[in-house]
């Protein structure tokens, strides 16, 4: 109970902090979503990607 | 099913559903249900008579022939008959083996090292007939080659630009935003230099051929001697997967015609792997990034699915579950 009555509090009870809230949460959660995405991609596909062979044909750069 | 029902079993089936109802039955109610299937011989007879007018049998055959024929018009044959042809099954192509590509699954990128060894096959061997004509240098950037590798081989052909102040036209190295090079300037030079047979462009040939890449990987390992029986024509080569069996290209792909800068034994199925996979990533460059949005919006929208699901018998609980009590009025005139 004392969790509901803290996340009243802290996010609900003013609309603005409830709308920067939502904002704040959906872009954490895009970022976070989209780079475990991404971990599971290069994970499934480890050894067949351009970046898992470029190293083989990029020249010294300077 | 219904057919086979006296014509007065409709009338008395609902007469019967009125005699269900908790109203009182009267006698006169009852003698009309007790009778009815020798009553019903009124409607019964205008129904006979309906279903044996030559009315009813003329339309009958007209709607029959009608949609006969509006079957011949849409499917070009008749409707539940047989047809001999003269064709055999072998003039459509045989079917080609579905073979364990590397990027099948859902979850699989493309084999970009495959697609590098695939672009060395097109450009030495393929090339010298079949255009690419919707791939440009740039677009091997980062898929197959860095930057200056595609840069290096495109300023190695020479393509017309201008006008310039002089309003003359000038060649000039290749760019990274030019397209690949066709082998002839136009159809017609092409048709001329293959014996009238034009080599079609490959940018989407995976996307245009039934069996795609399977189709294009059995066709280029699959050309044989004619069984006995089958005639070639002169400047015609025998493989089964192709439609009608003749087509003009000959077998390009022998172990060892290329160089693999990775150390691949180039064996001929290897080629045409490498070669179907650069032609599979020519007609589908968003295949990879393509598969990888689906990953995240089938995880987004079975999640939504799932709390939908769930709100919905949340919020329907409580309507689905209560019980409607009913207390009749009290009798007041008792008082």
């Amino acid at each position: 109970m004392s969790f509901a009555i803290t996340a009243y509090n802290t996010i609900f009870k003013r609309n603005s902090v409830y709308v920067g809230s939502v904002f704040a949460a959906a872009f954490a959660f895009g970022i976070g979503f989209d780079s475990g995405v991404t971990a599971f991609w290069d994970s499934w596909n480890r050894g067949r990607q351009w970046k898992d062979i470029r190293h083989k044909y990029v020249q010294d750069e300077e | 099913m219904l057919s086979r029902l006296p014509s007065g079993a409709l009338k008395q089936a609902a007469s019967a559903t009125r005699l269900s109802s908790p109203s009182v039955v009267s006698s006169s109610r009852y003698a009309s249900v007790r009778f009815a299937s020798s009553r019903a011989s009124s409607s019964s007879n205008a129904f006979e008579s309906l279903m044996n007018s030559r009315l009813t049998l003329a339309s009958a055959t007209l709607f029959t022939a009608g949609t006969v024929a509006w079957y011949a018009h849409l499917y070009g044959t008749l409707p539940f008959i047989g047809e001999a042809h003269a064709s055999h099954l072998s003039d459509e192509g045989l079917h080609p083996v579905a073979y364990p590509w590397p990027h099948n699954g859902f979850f699989d990128s493309f084999d970009h090292a495959s697609i590098r060894r695939g672009y060395q096959v097109y450009r030495e061997v393929c090339a010298a007939c079949h255009s690419l004509d919707r791939i440009a240098w740039r677009n091997l950037v980062g898929v197959s080659h860095t930057a200056d590798e595609a840069r290096v081989m495109a300023e190695e052909v020479e393509y017309q630009d201008g006008p310039n102040d002089d309003g003359e036209m000038f060649q000039r190295p290749g760019k990274l935003a030019d397209y690949m090079p066709a082998p002839y300037p136009n159809e017609e030079a092409a048709r001329a230099g293959n014996a009238g047979a034009l080599p079609p462009d490959l940018s989407l040939i995976v996307k245009a051929r039934h069996g795609g890449a399977d189709y294009i990987f059995s066709l280029l390992t699959g050309y044989v001697d004619p069984p006995a029986g089958v005639e070639v024509r002169e400047g015609m080569n025998y493989n089964p997967y192709f439609p009608g069996g003749a087509l003009s290209m000959a077998r390009v792909l022998f172990d060892g015609l290329v160089e693999y800068d990775d150390g691949t034994p180039a064996t001929t199925s290897q080629m045409a792997k490498d070669v179907v996979t650069f032609l599979n990533w020519a007609a589908e460059p968003e295949h990879d990034e393509r598969k990888k949005t689906g990953i995240k919006a089938v995880i987004l929208f079975s999640t939504l699915f799932v709390l939908s699901v769930y709100t919905k018998r949340f919020k329907w609980g409580p309507i689905k579950n209560r019980k409607i009590q009913y207390n009749p009025p009290a009798d007041k005139t008792g008082h």
